[in-house]
This record gives structure tokens, C-alpha cells and sequence, in this order.
């Protein structure tokens, strides 16, 4: 493969990949339902990495139970495991919602899990009984966003009701930060909507100290509100790659997997906004804009002046930042918004990698204003792959999640952490990324990257920028 | 809310109340939060650290992306052991089979990178779609001329502890394979992953007591050492429960005899430098143990009793991998005026639990292959102060404002040895003592 005389060897192999796989994805959002017990369907393994993963990322206790597959279930079906798990679950949790996410070994074995959870339901009728919701995520599909955005559909399609339409709208955020979220409820209240945040993980990821191991964490979206997602007057959905991309690692080019506010719009006519990230004040933009029309109301204040203030950070800093040579990796729908903003900054996107497999990548990036044609764009690219083309790049700074850590060093080159995962620094799950207020954290983040940089290479240093 | 399941029950005691014996080795029950990973996960964070050899995973993207550079097994040369390949296997290979992508994978890397050897694992879907792993390894050996060795180890066939029998297997193929001389008094050092550079701080007692070393099998590696490792004396081996294994297979077959020993504690640091000059039976190398032994007594007490004196009757938690360590955990923690009242392991034997139930004080709670809701429940009913676990046990430590130290592979600073133990005592202070708690209690 080649771009601008820069060769780029294929591998048949993954080294050091960019992604994770897809029940990761679904075991954050089962987190983000109110009541919510995540279990794997799998083997002991899967629970247990994804957990000790999260807990690196989020610094949070992360339950996750696991059916725990032994070679006896592998010949025979993992029913028997199947109906224990549930049983164990429900006498040590019991919790409201068991959010149920099939792995790689479960799909290869062809179990039903809607069957199961059938099966367990009439095993005790008369029984008080937790909700359930599946999510299908064979980790040899797509990666973990694939499964984030899979579960999000699978809990709406399985729990929304269509009734009277309501006055309130759903928000299907994708997967940002605790603060994030956070932050967006903040914008949805100062408009005074009434609003669904799917999933929402602000608190159960990130809680206050409580001095209690809750063992099911505060927080989440209420099964209620899910169940109103039926009769919203209107849905947002940030992303223009998430699950809707192509191949995804599946055999044929045209699945058929939906968005939640697809499925929405398709079952119920539920009007769809369709956003990026909203990171820049473009996409920002957008967004408000958005609420403004669903409002009826006039951005708020205190937004306009964040937005007033970003202008004037853009203004103060634009020296330090025009022509650096960015080089940005991640999630798919992560690095477009973060392509799109450092296109408003002057910084210039030299080589734009995900791990994600969608096949559209390329083309949402090239839609966007006055990028560089020879800009280097990849789907399902490794790190490998980034460090081997990093000096033909000559890149100024790395912008993604701390896995990209070991080429920065090696390169040394700053880095600026976003998104999922950041393992090696404090407070990954308040890094904002979206909204003019998050923006304007990135933008002063990455700023400060290269002025340090330039700072701690300078043979005076120097006291006043 | 029911905080102990049934089934679980014979898997917990009390120390001076039970008579039971601990019923361990039993696969984790579905539905229980366990600690504990899977057959794969022991074999991988067994033979992550030999650091001149390919390690490539065969499966879907998860088990490589999860167990990327996830142990911080120091090397002193080449790291191509922190680099995560994965054949990273999609629908079509689920369907028409994985080894064409096994195939290409192994030799695209084997040229890239050039390893000494190589190490297949396969994963849990492997066995199921029909690859024929072996096969594949035998062929691309046969064409580059490399030793490459199939690690068996799908998921769910059987629990962490099945793993590292596997690795031991897997090491056994290159042990006896090679002819390099070894000085007399050479012994190999099986089960100190070298977290934090601890190996090296061993290396060094070992060297001033005159004892050579062949092997590191399992911190700072090397394939060419491993081949070799048949021609030691003696095998020195820590955490036992994934490596006595090996010990046993060097044993019966190249008649290597074997001891255990723990780094962890003064105590038992102290022991298994005796031991070793025992076992060569050489009065001067055990008078270079006693030397060293005796200066690093004379250096680092005055520390712990400084130490001791602020942590006296403070009461810690333990939940470690393996059972064994948390043997020398208890002790070096009594040694630093701290007492034991929780102990467990995900993957303890009977013997080891056994030892626990005398060394521990009446009424500590001991556990095997336990969870987040057991552990939280007996910490706080066991009123500990600190927790010793790894970074699954930390948010159930600070969420309930207890302290926490890591002994597990991520742990930045040197537990085992003499350093260590001070490490440890400095560790264990920074965190029982900070002011933060006044806020959460």
C-alpha cells in the first residue's frame, strides 16, 4: 500500500492491535443500565480481562460475571452454566437487569441465548425475575465498538415501548467519558429537556467514595427510560461510522446491523439526528444546533459564552499549533471528530489509523473541509504498522489512547491521551472530549503538549510563552 | 443478598476453627465474579517473559489485546516478548478455518522478527473450528528452521492452574535441547517473573555467594538458557504452583532435583540462600550466605523497626495468584508488626492453605478462588486496614477506604529480596498511614 511515496507493508498478522473486541464494548454499556449485572457467555477468561481492563481505564470496581464455559459445556452447550450463572447471579446480586453478551467460543458453538434466557424464564415461572438483554458479540466481528454499539441496539430493541409520543428525546452518545456524559446531561438540563441518555455510565463508572463496595454502583440508565425510548419525539446519535460500517470482520459486505436510533426510526418513525462527535466547535455546532430545534429555545448562555471562550483560546494559541503534524488513532468515530477538530486548529492530521474495520473510515475523513489529499488513511491498522510508517510521517505530536505510548517515547515526540484506553494516567474517566467545554480541555491539553515539548527541548527555557 | 454461595462454602475456612481442609482446585463456579482468568491466561503470563521468543496468539483479537505487554517481566536485552501478535481471526475463519492466516502469520513474523523460538497459543475456538495447530507449527518449523512450539491452552479447558501445567509443557520441549557447558554449582530460577527488576536483585545474592546461574526460565528469559537449563544442578523454584510442574518433568527426566523457596520476606529470602549452600553442601559459599545475609540484616533492620513501630496492630488482607506466596506475605507482614486476618489465592493447593491455617492466628479467614462480593464482605468483617492483592482487589480496597499495595505484575517497585522487603514495609506504610483516610472513615 502506498500514500505520497510512503510505503506501508501488509501484515496478514495483528501486532500490538488498536482494538480491543467486541464484549468489552457491550460489558461498558450493560454498566450504563441502572441495576445492571453484566455476564459473558463464554469462558472464565473473557470475564476477567475485560474487567481488569476497565478497572485500569476507569479505576472503578467493574463486576462482570461469566458463565464459565468448561470443555464439558464446549461438547454439550453451556445451558447447564448457562442456568447456574443466572441462578448465582440473581442469589448473590440480584440485581434488575442481567445484561448477557455472547463471546467468540459461545457463537462458534452456535448457542441460542435467546433460548436460554427463555429456557431459564420457564424453569421458574411465578418467579420474581430480572430483566434481561442480549447482545450477540463474537469477537471475531468487529471490535469493541461493534459491541458497544450492538448492545445499545440490542437494550433498546428489546425494552423500548412504543406508546403516545412523548415531549422528550433519546441522546445515543457512543462511547465517551464519564465526564463526558456527565457534561452532555449538564447541556441537555440547561435546555430544559426532557431527555434518554443511553448508555450512561456517568456515575457507575465514576463514582463518589461511599465507603461501600456496591456491589451493583449507583447509577445508569433507568429501565423505565429505556422503555420510553419508544415514544420519543425524536433520537441524536453521535458517529458516522458505528456499527454501520461495511465488512466489520463479517463474510458478506451487507449486514444488517442497525444503530438503536435507526431501529427506532425504522420500527417507530422516530425522527434521527445523525451527528459527529461533537469535538470543534463545527460539530459543536451542529449539535446545539440540534437542540436548539428540538428545544425550541435558544442556546443558553453559559453555552454560548463556552463557546465565545473556545474561540478566544483558539485565537490566544493558534501560533503554537499551525502546521504541527498530528498523527491520531483510535476508535473510528473518535479520530474523525478529533480530525475534524484539528482541522479547525491548523494542526495537520498526518496519518489517521483505527483498529475498527469499518471500510467507511476513509470516506468520512475525506468529507471533511480542506484535508490533505495525501493524507494517510487506515482501517485496521496496528501499531506496528504506525510505528513503521511514524518517520516518514514526521509527525510533531500522537494524539489517542495510552497504547500509542511506546512509539511516542520511542520517537520521542509528546502524546496527548484520549478516549479508551488511558492505563498509565490518573482520571481517564474525566478526560472530556465533546461539547465546547470539553473542547476547550483537549484543545489547552494538546497546546501545553507542544509548548512543554518545545520548553523542556530548549537548550534557555523560559518563563513567559 | 447472600454473600457466600452455597457451593463456595468448602472452598472458605477459619484458621484454628475449621478442621476441614480447604477444597481447592476446583474449577470456578458459573456465575461467581472469580478473580481468576483462564487455561490461556495461565499459560501466557508463564512463558510472557522468555524475551527472545515470538509469542503468537491464535484466535480472535481479545486474548492478544488483553494480555498486551501485561506483565512487568523486565528484560536486560531483546523484548520482542512485549509485543502482542495475534492472528486476529475473523468470521470467514471461523467458517473455513484459521490455519491459512496461522500459516501466513507465522512466517510473515518470523522473518520480521526473527526470534529464537516461537510460541503458538491457541484459544478457545481453535480446537472447536477444527485447526490443526500442530500441523501448521511442525510445517513453518520445518521451512525456517526454528523450534516453534504449540501451546494447547483453550480457555475453558479447565481453570488458570491448567495453564501453567501447559506452559511447563511447553518449556520441557526446548529443555534438553541444547549442549552449551555449564559450570558446576549452577542452578535455574524458576518462578520469579523479574516484576520490577526483583531477578536481578537475586542474580546478584547468588553471584556473591559463588553460585552460577543457568536459566531464568521465567524473568528475563532466554530460549538458548532454557535449552541448556537440564544441565543445572539444581532447581531453585518460587511461585509453585505454576512452575513445580516443570520441576517435576526436569526430574524425572534429566534427574535435575528441585527445591522451593520464597524471595518475599526476610525470612524466607534468608532461607533460600541457605538452602542453595545446603544443597551444594560448600562451607564457604554457605559462609558468603551468612556474610551477605548478616550485612543485609545489619542494613535494612533498623528501616523495618522504624517501620513496625508506626504499622504495630494494624490487620491486612491477602489475596494473591498463588497460595504459596501468600505464605511469605503473612510473614513478612508479621515482621512489619502487621497481622493477617484475611488470606487467599486464586489458585492454591491443600498443602500450602494447610500451612496458612497453622502460621495464621486464630479466627483468620482463608479462602480459595474467591470474588469481589466474599472479599469485601470478609475485609470489612474482618475490620482489615490494608489490602495486598493485585488490580482486580484494588477498587474493592478503596471503595471501602482501605489501603492497598500491588504484589501483583504490575507492581513498579521491587517486593522480593532484601530491597524488596524494605520496598514493601515503605509501600504498606505510604498507604496505611496516608492523611486521605480521615475523609472516608
Amino acid at each position: 500500500m502506498e500514500t505520497k511515496g510512503i510505503t506501508l507493508e501488509t501484515y496478514t498478522s495483528t501486532r500490538n492491535a488498536c482494538k480491543l473486541c467486541s464484549p468489552l464494548g457491550a460489558s461498558v454499556v450493560f454498566k450504563g443500565i441502572e441495576g445492571c449485572l453484566p455476564m459473558l457467555h463464554g469462558s472464565q477468561g473473557c470475564a476477567t480481562y475485560i474487567r481488569r481492563y476497565m478497572i485500569s481505564h476507569y479505576k472503578e470496581p467493574v463486576d462482570i460475571a461469566s458463565s464459565n464455559f468448561s470443555e464439558e459445556s464446549t461438547i454439550f452447550g453451556g445451558n447447564k452454566n448457562f442456568c447456574q450463572g443466572i441462578d448465582n447471579i440473581i442469589s448473590q446480586y440480584n440485581p434488575a437487569v442481567i445484561g448477557i453478551a455472547s463471546t467468540c467460543l459461545s457463537e462458534t458453538i452456535g448457542e441460542n441465548i435467546p433460548g436460554l434466557i427463555q429456557e431459564y424464564k420457564n424453569l421458574h415461572k411465578g418467579e420474581t425475575m430480572p430483566h434481561f438483554v442480549h447482545a450477540s458479540t463474537p469477537s471475531y466481528q468487529g471490535s469493541h465498538v461493534d459491541g458497544f454499539h450492538e448492545a445499545v441496539y440490542a437494550t433498546v430493541a428489546s425494552l423500548a415501548v412504543n406508546t403516545t409520543k412523548g415531549e422528550h428525546i433519546n441522546i445515543f452518545p457512543g462511547f465517551i467519558s464519564p465526564e463526558d456524559i456527565r457534561h452532555l446531561k449538564d447541556i441537555l438540563d440547561d435546555f430544559g429537556l426532557d431527555y434518554v441518555l443511553f448508555p450512561d455510565y456517568s456515575d457507575s463508572l465514576d463514582n463518589p467514595h461511599q465507603g461501600e463496595y456496591q456491589l451493583i454502583p449507583d447509577g445508569g440508565t433507568k429501565i423505565a427510560d429505556i422503555k420510553r425510548c419508544g415514544s420519543a419525539k425524536a433520537s441524536i446519535e453521535f458517529g458516522y461510522v458505528m456499527n454501520k460500517g461495511g465488512l466489520n470482520g463479517k463474510i458478506k459486505n451487507s449486514h444488517t446491523a442497525l444503530t438503536a436510533a435507526e431501529w427506532l426510526e425504522k420500527q417507530y418513525a422516530i425522527p434521527r439526528y445523525a451527528l459527529g462527535l461533537p469535538i470543534g466547535i463545527d460539530e459543536s455546532d451542529a449539535f446545539f444546533k440540534t437542540l436548539e430545534l428540538l428545544s425550541g429555545k435558544e442556546t443558553p448562555t453559559r453555552h454560548s459564552r463556552e463557546r465565545g471562550r473556545l474561540i478566544d483560546t483558539y485565537v490566544d494559541s493558534h501560533k503554537y499549533l499551525f502546521g504541527k503534524r498530528a498523527v491520531v488513532y483510535g476508535e473510528e468515530d473518535m479520530v474523525i471528530g478529533l480530525v475534524r477538530f484539528l482541522q479547525e486548529i491548523g494542526i495537520e492530521t498526518v496519518l489517521v489509523a483505527s483498529g475498527g474495520e469499518s471500510g467507511t473510515l476513509k470516506a468520512e475523513i475525506q468529507k471533511i473541509d480542506g484535508i490533505s489529499k495525501d493524507l494517510m488513511i487506515q482501517n485496521g491498522m496496528d501499531f506496528e504498522s504506525i510505528d513503521e510508517v511514524f518517520d516518514s510521517l514526521k509527525p510533531d505530536i500522537m494524539i489517542g489512547s495510552s497504547k500509542g505510548y511506546y512509539i511516542a517515547r520511542k520517537h520521542k515526540i509528546p502524546m496527548v491521551r484520549v478516549g479508551f484506553p488511558i492505563h498509565d494516567r490518573a482520571g481517564a474517566q474525566r478526560v472530556q472530549h465533546i461539547g465546547y467545554k470539553g473542547t476547550q480541555q483537549l484543545f489547552d491539553r494538546i497546546t501545553n503538549a507542544l509548548i512543554e515539548y518545545k520548553q523542556e527541548n530548549s537548550p534557555v527555557g523560559w518563563k513567559y510563552i | 443478598m447472600n454473600p457466600l454461595l452455597t457451593q463456595r462454602q468448602t472452598q472458605i475456612t477459619v484458621a484454628g476453627k475449621d478442621s476441614l481442609a480447604i477444597d481447592c482446585d476446583r474449577n470456578s463456579l458459573a456465575g461467581s465474579v472469580s478473580q481468576r482468568a483462564c487455561v490461556f491466561c495461565g499459560s501466557r503470563v508463564v512463558l510472557y517473559p522468555i524475551a527472545d521468543a515470538l509469542h503468537l496468539i491464535h484466535g480472535p483479537i481479545g486474548c492478544a489485546s488483553y494480555t498486551w505487554d501485561i506483565r512487568g517481566s523486565l528484560s536486560s536485552g531483546p523484548e520482542l516478548h512485549r509485543l502482542s501478535f495475534s492472528t486476529d481471526l475473523h468470521e470467514k475463519d471461523v467458517v473455513f478455518g484459521g490455519e491459512p492466516k496461522l500459516y501466513a502469520s507465522l512466517s510473515e513474523l518470523i522473518d520480521k522478527y526473527k526470534p529464537k523460538a516461537a510460541f503458538v497459543y491457541s484459544t478457545c475456538i481453535v480446537g472447536v473450528i477444527g485447526d490443526d495447530l500442530e500441523a501448521v507449527c511442525k510445517k513453518v518449523s520445518a521451512e525456517k528452521g526454528i523450534t516453534i512450539i504449540p501451546v494447547n491452552a483453550p480457555g475453558f479447558n479447565g481453570n488458570k492452574k491448567d495453564g501453567y501445567k501447559v506452559a511447563c509443557e511447553a518449556i520441557a520441549k526446548l529443555v534438553g535441547t541444547g549442549d552449551r557447558e555449564v559450570p558446576e554449582k549452577s542452578i535455574n530460577i524458576l518462578g520469579d517473573f523479574n516484576l520490577a527488576g526483583e531477578l536481578w536483585l537475586l542474580l546478584e545474592y547468588y553471584k556473591k555467594m559463588g553460585v552460577h546461574v543457568t536459566a531464568t526460565i521465567t524473568g528475563d528469559g532466554r530460549v538458548d538458557d532454557i535449552r541448556n537449563a537440564h544441565k543445572a544442578s539444581l532447581n531453585v523454584v518460587q511461585c509453585s504452583g505454576s512452575m513445580m510442574y516443570l520441576a517435576k518433568l526436569m526430574k524425572e527426566k534429566y534427574n535435575v532435583p528441585h527445591m522451593k523457596v520464597s524471595y518475599f520476606g526476610l525470612e524466607d529470602m534468608s532461607d533460600a540462600l541457605y538452602e542453595v549452600a545446603k544443597f551444594f553442601k560448600d562451607d564457604d559459599m554457605m559462609a558468603k550466605a551468612r556474610d551477605l545475609v548478616k550485612n543485609e540484616f545489619l542494613r535494612i533492620m533498623p528501616v523495618i523497626k522504624e517501620y513496625r513501630e508506626k504499622l504495630e496492630g494494624k490487620r491486612a488482607a491477602v489475596y494473591v495468584g498463588g497460595s504459596f506466596k501468600a505464605i511469605s506475605l503473612i510473614k513478612a507482614l508479621r515482621l512489619i508488626g502487621v497481622k493477617t486476618v484475611v488470606v487467599g489465592s486464586q489458585t492454591g493447593t491443600n498443602d500450602e492453605y494447610e500451612i496458612i491455617r497453622q502460621l495464621c492466628d486464630e479466627g483468620t479467614i482463608i479462602v480459595d478462588d474467591s470474588n469481589p462480593i466474599e472479599l469485601s464482605t470478609f475485609v470489612k468483617q474482618m475490620k482489615a486496614d490494608i489490602f495486598i492483592g493485585g488490580v482486580k482487589e484494588r477498587p474493592i480496597a478503596y471503595k471501602l477506604g482501605l489501603g492497598f499495595c500491588d504484589h501483583n505484575h504490575e507492581r513498579k517497585e521491587a517486593l522480593a529480596g532484601y530491597e524488596g522487603m524494605v520496598n514493601f514495609a515503605k509501600e504498606i506504610y505510604a498507604t496505611a498511614m496516608s492523611p486521605v483516610w480521615k475523609f472516608t472513615r
